[in-house]
């Protein structure tokens, strides 16, 4: 309505920002908030296990230093750049969304962001400086020290970002008086942060298993206690992770835990819990079993079985992140604006008038027979593209088809009376927004969608179309009528 | 003549007053862009320094010096850059975010891409020694880093420069015709002088410090020559700004122009002046007077840049203000509309609940259900006859003498019918809608 939209009409809107995000959890999790606190353990393990004249045990300082190289690297270059990137994308998927969040939350980004400065600048520090600390005991207990510093750090700039994830799935008080502290203290804020805590921890002692293995040689004498420290640290907060988890899952508020079938595609919704406990219960049980072989028998792990549960462990916060991202539907900002970047308190206008009326970028001012495709692309556009695609995935065509029957003809009067509903129906969904001749347009488009193959171009390629009725000209012409 | 966009802002108060938002805007970008200028620059002269190390050794050991400050710099850039985002978000969310619109695939490109040339600057700077035996090689990644470094700021110049013009939004189509606007080459010209101009600052800087440990890396070269470079580095650039200067002058449409904003770019203009003098009598002097001017000339540089992006500033506020002010105004509008639905619409609905209120004191004991109905089902289901699903009457069929059946199968329905979809359950009806919504199918006629 009131931008240009971009849209990606194969890969489909969301999916680009749920890859986005999913990649930086991954990273920051894994390599950040769980890592740190991790790597600063095994290092100060180096100097507890050296003699008595050495500052630390080289070797295994060699290898720890090299595990956080990696962490380094990875964090200051795709770690930072997905976090920039989950702006970056949202902003062009979601401009109305996140142009209001910033608006409310400009102090807690702001400060998130002060955070974030301050986290790089120390992972830099503890990084770079790890060389010149080997020189003497005094200097490495202060590296030591340092590390643990950092990693309270950069679990703090976890909890603030999650306060606002938190506050976008469900919005507490917010709405009614609009200020940051009501939006802090939302009820999905403490459940996400503990179950976030120990599995940060999970997941980096999963990367820990990985780097090992790649970093020590197979007789090495270092690798086995090293293992061994790793399973101990995964065995320790597994079990936090796994109640956190079920815990999390359970303060999901009942509306939102139904849109949930959702959240993997298109798979039903029993199914769908079926696959979620699969996966909680493979990924944590592969983890735990991993740990309990290593204790075992640590000179028998090999990279195979250090990779599955990596692998899975991924997957198991994938999903969770993936689920997050879903169930805030129908709402982008819960009881405030949907996902088709309309708020609620103007649905009674759009409604009435029609959406098209009020949107800058169309170029239908009347919709006349001829016009009625045209029509029924902006309307596509502005009312459903945010989440469906013409052909792609999450296709249109597709969901249609699903209920009244692959490959046949779709019917535009049954079209007509669902779409109404569909927020009744199927709660994820907005309502409709728009009016009669927009929904008559609308279902018309959709058949022709289905019977033409079309696509719909962005307005990264198509550009825009001005409605006349919203152009700086016209506006300045209506107030000097009215003069 | 309708071409100039004019739609509703984001109806909701800045966060904090405007002139702050400004400050804060200014202050942050130009921190923002002094480490983006030292990391563009300073990979643009490690390459340069690596070529001529081909030769001589000792510029190779120079191009390592200058390529290890890159990877820190960069995380500066990057992490310094969130600020002003966030600010220009804010301020000019409707201007920003439809650049980054219509040149969306370009502007999302950017994170991959900054990702990827992050990896290479790493790459190149930690395998200096284990490529030695590769030199053309290694000298590949830099350069492919380079043009990276090159193209990037261009995206980033290209929707600054496209949002202050939406008399131009609608015949942009992508990220090409937006490039072809004429002022974005000269901007982009302008930016990588100034670049060049820092690093020359920085490496001056950089290497003359006194506990930087010159004598333990180069055998051959002495701080003198290595000041020399950066001076002259930043000496060449800096007079090449005032070409590039009065042509993006000349390329820039005039409506952001004012008395105000031309004094503060000659005021610019002036101390870079004085800059440029100083560092030509600090070329000419002695070795042993490298040192004498370098404060002033930082100091002034300093302030040629605040200048600078003050007056870039004055003209972004310029161009649009006028646009903003006529937006607030159709927000308001807009935002008058809405309430006057929203009463009319709870008018609407409070005649309805007397209608049915009114058809129960006749005695019609359905008219509830039927609302509750026609709010849930209507989609997929008719009084008599098939849509999605079966009509009233069939359910009144299965489930008379059975309703706690028909609630189990609303809030969740099995699958009977093979070639009809699932129906969706219900769980959200509660309890005294479900009781007339059943009343009403149960004693459909
Ligand atoms: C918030 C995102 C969102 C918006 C906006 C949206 N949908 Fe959907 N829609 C979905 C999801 C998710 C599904 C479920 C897909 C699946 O089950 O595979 C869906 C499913 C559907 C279905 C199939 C429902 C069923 O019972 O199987 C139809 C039909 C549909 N959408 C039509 C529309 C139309 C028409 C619009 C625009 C007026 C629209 N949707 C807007 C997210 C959305
Ligand atoms: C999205 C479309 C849709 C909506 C909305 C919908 N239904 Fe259905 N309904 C169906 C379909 C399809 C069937 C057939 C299912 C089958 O046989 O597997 C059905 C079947 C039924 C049946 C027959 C069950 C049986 O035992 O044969 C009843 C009763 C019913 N719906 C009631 C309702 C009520 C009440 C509502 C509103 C609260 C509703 N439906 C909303 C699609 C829908």
């Amino acid at each position: 309505m009131d931008f240009p939209l971009f849209h990606l009409d194969w890969l489909n809107d969301r999916f680009l920002i749920a890859m986005i995000a999913i990649i930086h959890v991954f990273i920051n999790h894994g390599l950040a908030v769980g890592f740190l606190p991790y790597i600063t353990l095994l290092e100060q393990q180096g100097v507890v296990k050296s003699g008595p004249e050495d500052i630390t045990d080289l070797a295994w300082d060699k290898m720890v230093q090299r595990m956080m190289m990696v962490g380094f690297v990875i964090t200051t270059t795709m770690g930072a750049m997905t976090g920039v990137g989950i702006w970056f994308s949202a902003a062009l998927i979601s401009p109305n969304s996140i142009g209001s969040l910033i608006r409310v939350f400009y102090w807690g980004w702001f400060t998130e962001w002060i955070v974030f400065v301050s986290e790089v600048v120390f992972i830099m520090i503890y990084f770079l400086t790890w060389k010149n600390s080997n020189k003497s005991l005094r200097a490495k207990q202060r590296h030591i020290r340092f590390g643990w510093f950092l990693s309270a750090f950069s679990w703090l700039t976890m909890a603030i970002i999650v306060a606002i994830l938190g506050f976008m799935m469900d919005p507490g008080n917010w709405v009614e008086d609009q200020s940051l502290l009501s939006a802090l203290t939302n009820p999905i804020y403490l459940p996400q942060l503990l179950f976030r805590t120990p599995t940060a921890m999970v997941v980096a002692g999963a990367f820990g298993f990985l780097l090992i293995m790649l970093f020590t040689k197979k007789d090495s004498p270092i690798r086995p206690t090293a293992l061994k420290t790793t399973a101990t640290w995964v065995l320790l907060w597994l079990p936090m992770s796994i109640l956190a988890s079920i815990y999390y899952y359970n303060v999901i508020p009942e509306a939102m835990t139904a849109n949930m079938s959702t959240a993997v595609g298109t798979m039903d919704f029993a199914k769908y819990y079926d696959l979620l406990k699969y996966i909680i219960l493979i990924a944590t049980s592969s983890l735990a079993l991993l740990a309990i072989w290593t204790l075992w028998k640590p000179k028998k792990v090999n990279l195979i079985i250090v990779i599955i549960p990596f692998v899975l462990s991924l997957g198991f916060l994938g999903i969770f992140e993936r689920v997050r991202e879903f169930i805030r539907k129908p709402y982008v900002i819960g009881n405030y604006m949907y996902s088709n970047l309309i708020r609620e308190e103007d649905y009674p206008l759009l409604q009435r008038d029609g959406i098209l009326k009020h949107s800058t970028y169309t170029s239908i001012t009347e919709i006349t027979e001829e016009n009625k495709l045209e029509a029924g692309k902006d309307v596509f556009m502005i009312a459903c593209s945010r989440c469906h695609t013409s052909q792609g995935i999450n296709s249109i065509i597709f969901v249609f088809e699903k209920m009244y029957g692959e490959g046949k003809p779709l019917d535009i009067n049954s079209m007509k009376a669902y779409i109404p509903n569909m927020h009744n129906g199927r709660t994820y969904m907005p309502p409709y927004p728009g009016n009669e001749e927009e929904l008559d347009a609308l279902a018309h488009y959709i058949f022709y969608l289905q019977q033409s193959g079309a696509t719909l171009e962005g307005a990264q390629s198509a550009g825009a179309h001005l409605n006349p009725t919203h152009s700086v000209e016209h506006f300045i012409e209506q107030k000097t009528k009215q003069q | 003549m309708n071409n100039t966009p004019l739609p509703k802002d984001i109806p909701l108060d800045l966060p904090l007053p405007e002139w702050l938002l400004v400050i804060l805007l200014v202050v942050s970008f130009l921190a923002h862009i002094v480490f983006v200028n030292l990391m563009v620059g300073g990979s643009i002269a490690t390459l340069w320094a690596e070529i001529k190390g081909l030769r001589n050794k000792e510029y190779d050991i120079l191009a390592q010096e200058i390529a290890a400050t890159i990877t820190v710099n960069k995380s500066l850039a990057v992490v310094l850059g969130v600020a002003p985002l966030l600010s220009i978000n804010a301020l000019y969310t409707i201007y920003f975010y439809t650049a980054n619109s219509l040149t969306g695939i370009m502007w999302i490109l950017i994170i991959p891409m900054v990702a990827i040339v992050f990896l290479l600057t790493y790459l190149h700077k930690y395998t200096w020694e284990a490529m030695a035996n590769m030199k053309l090689l290694h000298i590949a990644i830099n350069a492919l880093a380079v043009a990276m470094f090159l193209f990037i700021p261009l995206i980033f110049l290209v929707n600054v420069n496209l949002m202050l013009f939406p008399e131009k939004w609608m015949s942009v189509r992508g990220f090409l015709s937006a490039l072809a606007l004429p002022n974005v080459f000269p901007r982009y010209f302008h930016f990588i002088c100034a670049s060049l101009a820092l690093t020359g600052l920085f490496i001056t800087w950089y290497m003359g410090r006194k506990n930087y440990p010159f004598e333990e890396y180069f055998q051959v070269f002495t701080r003198a020559k290595v000041k020399r470079i950066g001076y002259q580095l930043a000496l060449g650039a800096s007079v090449a700004q005032f070409l590039f200067g009065p042509i993006v002058m000349a390329t820039l449409p005039a409506k952001g122009f004012s008395w105000s904003m031309m004094s503060v770019i000659l005021s610019g203009v002036a101390v870079a002046v004085y800059a440029v003098y100083y560092m030509i009598k600090t070329l000419r002097g002695s070795d042993a007077d490298l040192n004498k001017y370098f404060r002033r000339i930082v100091i002034s540089m300093s302030i040629v840049v605040v200048f600078m992006g003050s007056g870039r500033h004055v003209y972004r506020a310029n161009a649009l203000n006028p646009h903003r002010e006529l937006m607030a105004q159709k927000t308001a509008e807009f935002e008058q509309a809405s309430k006057e639905a929203r009463e009319q619409a709870l008018n609407k609905q409070a005649e309805a609940n007397e209608a049915i209120a009114a058809a129960e004191a006749s005695g019609d004991n359905t008219a509830k259900g039927k609302a509750v109905f026609n709010n849930y089902c209507a989609a997929c289901h008719k009084e008599t006859s098939l849509l999605v699903g079966p009509p009233v009457t069939e359910m009144k069929e299965i489930y008379t003498d059975k309703k706690a059946d028909l609630i189990k199968w609303i809030k969740s329905p099995g699958k009977k019918r093979p070639d009809a979809p699932q129906m969706p359950p219900f769980p959200q009806i509660n309890d005294t809608d479900m009781e007339d919504l059943t009343q009403y199918i149960l004693n459909i006629k």
